[in-house]
């Protein structure tokens, strides 16, 4: 029974893999042993298998979504998968091993609280193992999961196993990034330590992949210690005919990171005017207090000139300010970065025009190396840039917030997203110029 | 509060709040798809949540294939009276009357007609931006949706250019004549919307609770007897979609699971009387609710050629 009584978690996690790894028979399999498919998609996948797989069913059948992926048999974009068990609800972004893909996977995997990473037994680490580890590493995901497959074809072999677990072991530590690493060896095709225990791995004592999946621990995933609130949407209803509502002005947002209680001192960046949380409104009520990533409306004490863009945060822990910004970039379109081009900057709920000041490295995802000063950042690349933006940007690193320390990079012109940038930690806090409250 | 923690609810609801606010912030005119639909439903109370105790800022569209359900018609207009909201309805009729529909011969379902009509308030009123309760989970081709879909003047969907979606920024820059699709329920499951709808007891048509009622069999589906024609001066609406003799008629006790109009939506037979029941039916169902859809079956990719021309 996918509802029950205690409240069920959402686990979000991405696979990657190079092509021929086995995501989509992973993913397929999931779905199936977990008793996440209906009739029809299973008559859908008999009907297909007829036509392309010589009678055969075909697991990857059900997440290879579009015509033309069909057509080349390819998955080229990022899919979407819903997964529920008794004890969790699971959202699969199923990104793609084709080299020139990068971007899917970013994309995949920048909402996950997990990464898979599937190893082909037969090949080892290869490339793309070490690429698609750099990703998640450099995404912030805090646990992730090296899913050695095909050990049918490698007679199940634990010495494989350990060569290869040895092997991803050696380079981990240079990207010094995650919670917990598990491995854990499989085989999609026949379900193997997939949903259930294979008796073909009398030597491993782990869990399942779907029992890890279940069973990991996300709660603390959210970063829950400084308080950031971007201004979304100023909330005034303009109501002359009901009192209470007349002079109602509330700041909507989402919480980017940690707690707000009523009676909170609070600060307004990037203006620096200071107040008090009068109200945590909600459609639900008001509450005492509130934490991220909900949603609320705040109501202040004071009645400040507040808008979106504008950031209210907790006294402590203080963010950056600035308009001089290093960051991480992963780029995404086939007109390379290069230095002096200006884009629009979406970060939060704030939209700034950046100016790229110098493209500083680009790193090597074979080796993990800096290549210094390259003369551009081709689709797919990643290095590290200096921007500097028409207004400042309140902000802190992307390794202590993922939502406060990313942003994207908008082609002007054509409106195309070309660019997701993870800020690095501010080189000194905020210092308001203000120290009174507001009057 | 003892734990900052939300369960998967609460946490697909803060999702698309944030949507929803993003879109009030980033466009002009915004309008939401409004069919008093179960997706639709939620929506509505996901607006009121996001903008509430200030009014809905963007009116609310419904495109009506002229097929539908009496009871879904009433209960879309009295839910918009309720909220206050302001609905616009266009109709599949009025556009073939003035020729920017043009139905194919011989083809029953306005489906596809409903594109054109669509395209065509999207430009009367000249809104930027559309939101949607489409789901990720109902379809293949709609699992590589974004939450800002990106549509071109001619309204199109192109797959193979999508605007990369990173973390939670939506990308809602627009050159003048194109728009976007929005779809705050990208990551709901139909069970989430379900138990969404039991949380916050919102209230349902009554066509998704059993009912008696007369359907004939046609295409492996319990498709649903339309209403008599009782205006013998204007064509039959629903010509074509009427038992013909060897289709006899049956008195059953069916539910809708989705809804499409009359004409595409097959009934399913079933005894639920209750939200609660309904969750129940889902748990153990083994086919998706599109299964009962006639215009998918057309072909496996069906959905993607609706789509790509302009389909929500
Ligand atoms: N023997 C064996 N073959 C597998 C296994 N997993 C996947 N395959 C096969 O490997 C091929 C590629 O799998 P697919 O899921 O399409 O890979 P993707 O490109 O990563 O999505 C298919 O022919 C699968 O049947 C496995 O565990 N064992």
């Amino acid at each position: 029974m996918p509802h029950s009584q205690h409240p069920i978690e959402l686990l979000r996690f991405n696979t990657c893999g190079s092509v021929d790894d086995g995501k989509s028979t992973l993913i397929g399999r999931l779905l199936y042993d977990s008793k996440n498919l209906m009739e029809d998609q299973l008559e859908a996948l008999e009907r297909s298998a007829d036509i392309t797989g010589g009678g055969q069913i075909n697991l990857a059948n059900l997440t290879d979504g579009l015509r033309a992926e069909r057509e080349q048999g390819i998955t080229i974009d990022v899919a979407y998968r819903y997964i529920a068990t008794p004890k969790r609800k699971f959202i699969v972004a199923d990104t793609p091993g084709h080299v020139q893909y990068t971007r899917n996977m970013v994309t995949g995997a920048s909402t996950a609280n997990l990464s898979i990473v599937l190893v082909d037994a037969r090949l080892g680490v290869i490339e793309q193992t070490r690429r698609h580890s750099y990703i998640a590493a450099l995404l912030g995901i805090p646990h992730i999961v090296f899913a050695v497959n095909k050990m049918d074809l490698v007679d199940w072999s634990e010495a494989r196993f350990i060569e290869i677990r040895d092997a991803i072991e050696d380079f981990l530590p240079k990207l010094d990034a995650f919670k917990d690493v598990k491995f854990i060896p499989i085989s999609a095709l026949n379900g193997d330590n997939v949903v259930d225990a294979s008796p073909h791995t009398p030597w491993y004592g782990g869990p399942t992949l779907l029992n890890h999946l279940e069973t990991v621990h996300i709660a603390s995933d959210w970063n829950l210690s400084a308080f950031r609130f971007p201004v979304q949407w100023v909330n005034r209803p303009n109501n002359p005919t009901n009192k209470e509502l007349h002079d109602f002005r509330g700041l909507s947002g989402q919480l980017a990171g940690g707690t707000v209680k009523v009676g909170q001192k609070i600060m307004v960046l990037p203006s620096g005017l200071k107040s008090t949380i009068k109200e945590i409104w909600t459609y639900d009520g008001k509450l005492p207090e509130a934490f991220s990533p909900q949603s609320v409306t705040l109501v202040l004490e004071h009645d400040l000139d507040i808008s979106r863009g504008d950031m209210i945060i907790g006294l402590e822990n203080l963010p950056g300010m600035s308009s001089d910004l290093q960051a991480r970039i992963c780029w995404m379109h086939q007109r390379p970065l290069q230095r002096g081009n200006k884009y629009f900057l979406k970060h939060g709920s704030q939209t700034v025009q950046a100016i790229v000041a110098g493209l500083d490295s680009r790193i090597n995802i074979q080796d993990y190396e800096a290549e210094i000063a390259p003369p551009e950042l081709a689709m797919n690349g990643i290095g590290e840039i200096r921007l500097k933006t028409s207004k400042p940007l309140i902000y802190d690193g992307y390794k202590t917030n993922r939502l406060t320390g990313s942003f994207i990079l908008i082609e002007q012109g054509t409106n195309q997203t070309v660019g997701a940038g993870m800020l690095l930690p501010p080189l000194e806090a905020v210092k308001p110029e203000y120290n009174d409250f507001a009057i | 509060m003892t734990s900052y923690h939300l369960d998967h609810l609460q946490y697909l609801e803060t999702e698309a709040i944030h949507v929803m606010r993003e879109v009030a912030a980033e466009f002009e005119r915004p309008a939401l798809l409004f069919s008093g639909g179960k997706d639709s439903i939620c929506l509505l109370r996901l607006a009121e949540k996001a903008f509430r105790p200030s009014d809905i800022p963007m009116p609310f569209l419904n495109v009506e294939t002229g097929h539908e359900f009496p009871e879904l018609l009433e209960f879309r207009d009295r839910r918009a009276k309720e909220l206050g909201a302001k609905l616009i309805v266009r109709t599949v009729d009025e556009a073939i009357k003035k020729g920017t529909a043009h139905p194919a011969p011989g083809e029953i379902s306005r489906n596809k007609l409903q594109i054109p009509v669509l395209l065509g308030a999207i430009e009367e009123f000249r809104f930027d931006c559309a939101i949607g309760g489409a789901r990720r989970d109902e379809e293949k081709a709609r699992a590589k949706e974004r939450f800002f879909s990106f549509r071109d003047a001619f309204g199109q969907w192109d797959p193979k250019n999508q605007r990369p979606e990173i973390w939670n920024l939506y990308n809602a820059r627009l050159n003048s004549g194109e728009n976007m699709r929005v779809f705050p329920l990208s990551n709901w499951t139909e069970m989430d919307v379900w138990e969404y709808i039991k949380k916050e007891q919102l209230e349902v048509p009554n066509i998704y609770f059993s009912h008696e009622r007369e359907c004939f069999r046609r295409g492996g589906q319990w498709l649903p007897v339309p209403p008599k024609h009782t205006d013998p001066t204007k064509p039959d609406p629903f010509a074509g979609g009427r038992p013909k003799p060897n289709e006899p008629v049956k008195k059953l006790v069916v539910r809708v699971r989705t809804i499409a109009d009359m004409i595409s939506t097959g009934m399913i037979e079933s005894k639920v009387y209750s939200v609660d029941d309904i969750i129940t039916e889902i748990a153990a169902a083994r086919v998706t609710e599109r299964g009962s859809r006639a215009d998918d079956k057309v072909s496996e990719a069906a959905m993607e050629d609706r789509k790509k021309a302009g389909y929500f």
